[in-house]
């Protein structure tokens, strides 16, 4: 029992603390910049958690999905197709190095000439920015796969589709993790950004808002919404990944203990 | 059934030519459980690779029942040493197992009778539903001789397949490797560089020379088709043959000391093979 | 990350078949380098751009063929403002990313040789470390305006947790017996460090430094595009305003150079660094 109250105390101490001396500290703070916490908290219950949930946040996520599955989507299969392929890896792996190289944001710009300002746009941002990790990490990981592995499938006479299913992207599958664990970073980085330049709504749009028109503890609120956001989606990541990979993280752990 | 004639394979790199097998020829008979033992780095792995079609030669041919070896012939099984890395740790033991036999297009209720009999032959009835990495390394090696036996194979090539294992699980191995040939009367080749092991599991023991590779002796083992670990391996004819291979093995290249140039002290060895 | 071997055979077979599937199983020469192979394929992407808008595949009004992007970026360097915009990045991002990475070190170093610090900090690690950096634009915008800190917010922040969670990953991966055996000897906590912590975290420390330098320089070049502080971001948004279409692409190009030499900066001074280490690891997953 005291095993279980420690972990929760270890848990939840530090943030307690943290968010105590945050209470106390802003409690009659007269700073415009720096509100009390109470109005923050009361801002974001009010408005995020109210009628902005389904006005900016929810679009927001939307546009976020969509942009995150096509990367996903386009990532993995011209992943498997240049680690499959020497000649295409060798051909595109320039190309490749330089269009990752490029801070995603700086397509907004190039973007919203060709697509406008509408979701369209701002869906193509958050997958062309999102879908280099991917790719890389997935060709990298197909490439990798093993050689006695792959002798195995060959004298099993596993080929074709079977190949790919069975032993590819299984075996690619933690570096597929990685890219797409990347790649959920960078798409939110891009989802904000994608709404700061022209929106009509969007977390990133209401956020900016906010802050222009001076209303503080709102921005604030939208701060910690967005905050909130990228850990919960970075939690729920980690339980997918979790489940998906049991596997690997089981094997992992064998290998560490031999 | 498997015919390996004249085969010869060279690795070109890009600094230094490396011959990793002369001339080989030899002969697997329907049903013959045949051991092939060299020193380390002899090329039984590349000669190995070679009769599976992982590998083309640079000379030569493999023929398996008539048929001109040019990729992994259907009805030929691999048991790899590195049992780790050869089993898919991605998927359960059982799905190991039945994966080759999906790609046979085996029925399922067929699938399910041959995965079975084949995890109780081995001694694993009961962990079909674990990871291959939750099981000791024996253990591994055995689902990997399951999935050989279940895909019913003619013949079943064994590449060095308990280096890595202690010493008490490898004699179990052995035996259960005997056991099952019985059992299934297909055509075994296991490779070994252990001299003990290839005279204990074979009827015949082919001993290969060091690298470049040619065949030293071809030697039959005379010893009763009924083994076990203390008898056989204490009898006197079990050390006579033991030491035979052993000098075989060990034995100078005298062809060397005849001509000084390597080249052509390995083109008589090549005629003597 | 990949499944590692249990055993190698050491025959030549193995190795040439397994290792080197170019020098085993090709038979007919090589009829393209890979470096061939690879600047064909800049070539390709250079004439595609060139021609696929000239026949109108691609809109002529929003795709500059590549001649159009090259001769804007020729007339970019000719111009002294662009190179004071170059050097403002420059200077954003390593001025970020050097704070981001000692404080990622010292305090990964502190933090991770405590059991009890590592046990109350995981939370609000794991807490903080997935907000993403903008959110923090607005509050940069009202504290600091366009001036060279708002910039610093953002990048400081964003590459301090990679830092971190590299070294707290280096740390951990402590030899116990070599921390015993030094603590034995009587080793104060800095000798410990000096001797023992830093040579074994050293490699995650080149990890987070690489990353943290990719990411350093996202956050800088957003930091002018969306604040507006002045760099190849801002002018690259003032370009996109008034419709200097070719140069907007060519500030892509110089972005993406950008990065490419900040990649292969990093992975430079890795390699130097960690010449002598015996194992050039991989990088943690997180």
């Amino acid at each position: 029992m005291t095993g279980v109250l420690k972990r929760v105390g270890f848990l939840l101490g530090l943030p307690a603390v943290l968010f105590a001396l945050w209470w106390t500290a802003s409690a009659g703070s007269t700073d415009f910049y720096f509100p009390p916490l109470s109005r923050i908290l009361e801002s974001l219950v009010d408005e995020w958690f109210g009628p902005r949930l389904m006005d900016d946040v929810v679009p927001s996520l939307l546009r976020l999905a969509a942009g995150y599955l096509v990367a996903a989507v386009v990532g993995i299969t011209l992943g498997v197709l240049i680690g499959t392929y020497k000649r295409l890896r060798d051909f595109l792996e320039p190309v490749l190095e330089f269009f990752r190289a490029i801070p995603p944001p700086v397509i907004v710009p190039i973007l919203m000439l060709v697509f406008g300002i509408e979701n369209t746009m701002k869906i193509v941002v958050i997958a062309f920015g999102c879908m280099w990790p991917i790719l890389l990490n997935t060709a990298e990981g197909v490439r990798a796969v093993d050689s006695t592995q792959s002798e195995t499938a060959r004298v099993y006479r596993i080929t074709g589709f079977a190949r790919l299913r069975y032993l590819v992207l299984p075996s690619a599958s933690p570096q597929i993790a990685a890219g797409l664990r990347q790649g959920l970073s960078v798409a939110i980085i891009l989802m904000v950004i994608s709404e700061l330049f022209a929106a009509s709504d969007g977390l990133g749009f209401a956020i900016v808002q906010a802050q222009r028109s001076f209303a503080i503890p709102e921005m604030w609120a939208g701060m910690i919404m967005l905050g909130l956001l990228g850990f919960l989606l970075s939690l729920l990541f980690r339980l997918v990944e979790s489940r998906w990979l049991a596997w690997y993280h089981g094997l992992r752990k064998a290998q560490k203990a031999g | 059934m498997l015919e390996v004639n004249g085969v010869k394979k060279v690795y070109e790199g890009k600094s230094r030519t490396v011959e990793a097998v002369r001339n080989l020829t030899f002969t697997l008979g329907q049903g013959e459980f045949t051991c092939l033992v060299g020193p380390s780095g002899s090329g039984k792995t590349t000669l190995l690779k070679i009769m599976s079609g992982l590998l083309d030669p640079t000379e030569g041919e493999v023929l398996m029942e008539g048929k001109r070896v040019d990729g992994p012939p259907p009805g030929m099984a691999i048991v790899f040493q590195e049992y780790g890395r050869s089993l898919f740790p991605w998927m359960s033991i059982r799905d190991n197992v039945e994966l080759p036999l999906k790609q046979k297009k085996v029925p399922a209720a067929r699938r399910k009778e041959l995965v079975d009999e084949s995890l109780s032959a081995v001694g694993l009835a009961d962990v079909h539903s674990a990871y291959p990495w939750q099981l000791s390394g024996g253990m591994q090696q055995r689902v990997a001789i399951a999935r050989a036996i279940a895909y019913e194979p003619h013949v079943l090539l064994m590449d060095e397949p308990f280096a890595a294992v202690d010493a008490q699980t490898r004699a179990d191995l052995e035996d259960l490797v005997r056991d099952l040939w019985h059992r299934y009367k297909m055509t075994v080749l296991f490779v070994t560089h252990d001299i003990d092991e290839s005279v204990y599991l074979g009827q015949r023991v082919i001993i290969l020379s060091s690298s470049p590779t040619v065949v030293r002796e071809d030697l039959a083992i005379d010893l009763p088709d009924e083994r076990d670990q203390l008898n056989t391996r204490g009898s006197a004819r079990f050390n006579e043959l033991r030491a035979q291979v052993y000098s075989q093995i060990h034995r100078p290249r005298e062809e060397a000391v005849e001509a000084p140039s390597r080249d052509a002290g390995a083109t008589s060895l090549a005629k003597q093979g | 990350m990949t499944v590692p071997t249990t055993t190698t055979s050491a025959e030549p077979g193995a190795v040439a078949a397994g290792a080197q599937p170019s020098t085993g199983r090709s038979r007919r020469p090589r009829a393209s380098s890979p470096v061939l192979l690879g600047l064909l394929g800049l070539a390709a992407l250079v004439v595609l751009f060139e021609v696929l808008p000239r026949i109108g595949v691609l809109p002529r009004r929003f795709f500059p063929t590549s001649s159009e992007i090259g001769s804007a970026l020729v007339d970019q360097l000719g111009q002294p403002d662009f190179w004071a915009a170059l050097l403002d990045t420059i200077q954003g991002w390593a001025l970020g990313l050097a704070i981001a990475s000692v404080a990622g070190v010292v305090l990964g170093i502190v933090i991770g040789s405590s059991h009890l610090l590592r046990e109350l900090t995981a939370s609000t690690i794991e807490f903080l470390r997935p907000i993403p950096s903008v959110a923090l634009i607005p509050l940069a915008v009202l504290l600091f305006g366009t001036s060279i800190e708002s910039k610093l917010l953002l990048v400081v922040y964003a590459a301090f947790w990679q830092m971190l969670i590299q070294v707290l990953y280096g740390v951990q991966d402590v030899d116990p017996v070599a921390q015993d055996t030094a603590r034995a000897y009587r080793f104060g906590f800095l000798a410990r460090v000096r001797y023992v912590t830093w040579p074994t975290a050293l490699p995650y420390v080149m990890t987070g430094l690489r990353l943290s330098a990719a990411v350093a320089l996202i956050l800088a070049v957003t930091a002018e595009l969306v604040i507006g502080n002045p760099g190849i971001g801002n002018r690259l948004a003032v370009a996109q305003s008034s419709g200097a279409i070719a140069t907007s692409y060519a500030l892509v190009v110089v972005a993406g150079l950008l990065g490419v030499v900040v990649n292969l900066a990093a992975r430079f001074v890795e390699r130097r660094a960690l010449s002598w280490h015996p194992s050039q690891r991989g990088e943690v997953a997180l």
